[in-house]
């Protein structure tokens, strides 16, 4: 059997990994270093497979780092293999492989996996998830052939999906379980913007039903040939896009002692409840500065600053984790969405929402006891990081929160608390 | 490492940065023919923040743990590591502009007409940035910090917190 040692081993070749890799290799140039993913891939951008979906890059035009990165950074790349089982009193993970990785710390970084709702008749070719590359190659020689597809599932990797497809001259209907689209991230208010454009580029939204069967086409039995909605409602399709979202990819820790909640649970310092195996990005549960504890936020730029921070602390340099919450930028057909936090106020406990509306451009803050607790901007989004910056630093907007959603707010609006040359200071080690 | 610092008490918010920000980053490097000719503009990397008689302009702070390169989907910004200069390559962005949402001072501008995000290089083909160059009133400071010229310069204290 083969086993291999090594003093730091990353599962999870993503934003996440990569995150952790390069903090480690600017804390210990020498120490062996692998990463292990079960996608074959050079680490790719994952926000961008829907770009190579479309035709506007090709596999290479999504990579996240430059091709000789592993070499680079001196990192044993083992990719297309996949961890089976973890051994924490050996401190060991075994591969499907039959192989054996050894490790002295471990980051898990692992993701999250799919997921599909139970429909009737699903598992018919024509069927696609859209989380990774594979899946988006699987897609594109389909493309060719269908004229209509379904997507299941109205947030932001639905619209994502969506935008690739009509791009590609298919026209699409979004079916959305939620009375809206993206309502797990913006207000009702925004939703509206975002669904009036997808009518304009021919997209068909159907909100509050679900898909319920999957029907065969008449021609090709082994293939999709449609849907039926829990109304009743059928539409014909040749595509099924399911792309409701992921849940954390936990597996590996089931049956450990590490503790895992929705996610896998981490501290300020990303480290699990076994103090030399670290977590971070969509599979685990860490700071949220919104809600003061540790939550699930998967987005791309938490994971990679998690990744970061534990990465130094796996090599031995103290990181403190700053919090993330979840924060997008989003630009489908045309339209310019900045969001971070709540979107709606909770019932009383001292919430206050200012907003402005007009025609496509919106401000929105939340407000608790004086600090930023949600923003939405759209349209003019330009602004939109001074107002995350304050959000992030907890400052109190009290004295100038009329300010927040005018025209010209700028720096000395806000007093300069978000420091002009105070933010080029290093946040991570204080 | 060297950055650009500006001294609010004699920054009169004449904009002429802003002016020469854009031309340094022109196709043609003409003043004119930026303006005039080179359609869509190119977006000025410094702007000045106003407000009433207080005025300073504002690029980027090539922050020492810089978050908007921390957020980038794509590995399109970095930061060099010997200069510690903070760049976006052109041909990996994808105009996605979460860095936007990430910079604290609003330091990425959005060019939605290439669908790019642009900031300030720190003029790597000038000796000294042309905002600094051509400011008449000498309101903006190219230093490492190690000899203050400006009240703010290397000042570590305006961050507020909790
Ligand atoms: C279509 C789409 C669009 C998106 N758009 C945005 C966006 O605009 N902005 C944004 O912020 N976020 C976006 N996201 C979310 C973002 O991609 C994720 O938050 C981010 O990829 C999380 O990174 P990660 O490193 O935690 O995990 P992942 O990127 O999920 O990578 C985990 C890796 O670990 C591997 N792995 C897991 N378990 C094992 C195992 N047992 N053995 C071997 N390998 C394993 C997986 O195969 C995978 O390669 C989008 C996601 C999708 C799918
Ligand atoms: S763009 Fe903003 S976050 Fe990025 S280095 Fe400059 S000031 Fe820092
Ligand atoms: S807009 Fe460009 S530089 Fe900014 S995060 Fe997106 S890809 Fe990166």
């Amino acid at each position: 059997m083969v086993r291999k040692h090594f003093r730091y081993l990353i599962i999870g070749n993503s934003a996440g990994g990569i995150g952790a890799a390069e903090a480690i290799r600017e804390t210990d140039k020498e120490g062996s270093l692998a990463i292990l993913s079960d996608e074959p891939y050079h680490t790719y951008s994952r926000p961008l497979i829907s770009e190579y979906l479309a035709g506007e890059r090709t596999i290479e035009g999504i990579y996240f780092r430059p091709a000789d990165f592993y070499k680079q950074k001196s990192v044993q790349a083992i990719l297309g293999k996949k961890a089976a089982a973890l051994d924490l009193a050996g401190r060991l993970v075994r591969l499907e492989s039959g192989e054996e990785l050894t490790w002295e710390r471990l980051l898990l970084a692992c993701g999250g996996k799919p997921i599909v709702p139970p429909m009737k008749g699903d598992g018919l070719e024509g069927r696609f998830n859209f989380i990774t590359l594979n899946d988006a190659r699987k897609l594109r020689p389909a493309l060719k052939k269908a004229k209509e597809a379904v997507v299941i599932g109205g947030g932001l990797i639905g619209i994502s999906l969506t935008e690739a497809l009509v791009k590609s001259r298919i026209k699409v209907t979004i079916v959305e379980k939620m009375g809206r689209v993206l309502g797990a991230i913006v207000d009702a208010n925004v939703s509206r913007l975002e669904e009036a454009r997808l009518k304009k580029a021919g997209v068909k939204v159907v909100t509050g039903h679900t898909v319920q069967e999957v029907v065969a086409s008449a021609e090709r039995p082994e293939a999709v040939g449609g849907v039926v909605l829990d109304n009743g409602q059928e539409i014909t399709c040749q595509i099924l896009g399911v792309a409701v979202g992921v849940s954390p990819r936990g597996e590996l820790v089931e049956g450990t002692d590490i503790k895992k909640g929705r996610g896998i649970v981490v501290d300020r310092h990303m480290a699990t409840s076994h103090p030399d195996v670290f977590a971070c990005g969509d599979a685990a549960e860490a700071y949220d500065f919104v809600y003061g504890v540790a939550r699930l936020t998967p987005i791309w730029p938490n994971a990679y600053i998690g990744g970061r921070v534990a990465g130094f602390n796996m090599a031995g340099k103290k990181a403190v984790y700053p919090g993330g919450t979840v924060m997008n930028s989003l630009g489908y057909f045309g339209l310019p969405i900045a969001s971070a936090g709540l979107f709606d106020p909770p019932e009383g406990n001292g919430y206050e929402a200012l907003s402005h509306l007009e025609g496509e451009t919106y401000r929105k803050v939340i407000l608790k006891d004086g600090r930023i607790a949600g923003m939405a901007m759209v349209s003019d989004i330009g602004r939109a990081g001074i107002i995350f910056g304050l959000m992030r630093e907890g400052v109190n907007v009290s004295s100038f929160k009329e300010a927040l959603l005018s025209d010209e707010f700028s720096l000395p609006r806000c007093q300069m608390t978000c420091g002009r040359e105070g933010s080029a200071r290093n946040w991570l080690h204080r | 490492m060297k950055r650009v610092y500006s001294k609010e008490e004699v920054c009169i918010a004449c904009g002429l940065c802003q002016v020469h920000c854009l031309v340094a980053h022109s196709e043609s490097k003409d003043i004119i023919k930026a303006y005039k000719k080179e359609t869509p503009r190119q977006p000025s990397r410094i702007k000045v923040q106003q407000k009433g008689s207080l005025s300073f302009p504002l690029s980027c702070r090539h922050c020492e743990e810089p978050w908007c390169v921390y957020s980038c989907l794509t590995g399109a910004l970095q930061k060099d590591p010997e200069s510690g200069i903070v760049t976006v390559d052109a041909e990996k962005c994808v105009g996605c502009f979460t860095c936007v949402v990430a910079c604290p001072c609003s330091a990425i501008i959005p060019d939605f007409h290439r669908k790019k995000a642009v900031k300030c290089d720190l003029c790597p083909h000038l000796e000294t940035p042309a905002c600094v160059a051509n400011c008449p009133n000498q309101a903006l400071i190219f230093t490492d910090g190690a000899t203050p010229g400006g009240t703010k310069v290397a000042a570590e204290g305006a961050v507020a917190r909790r």
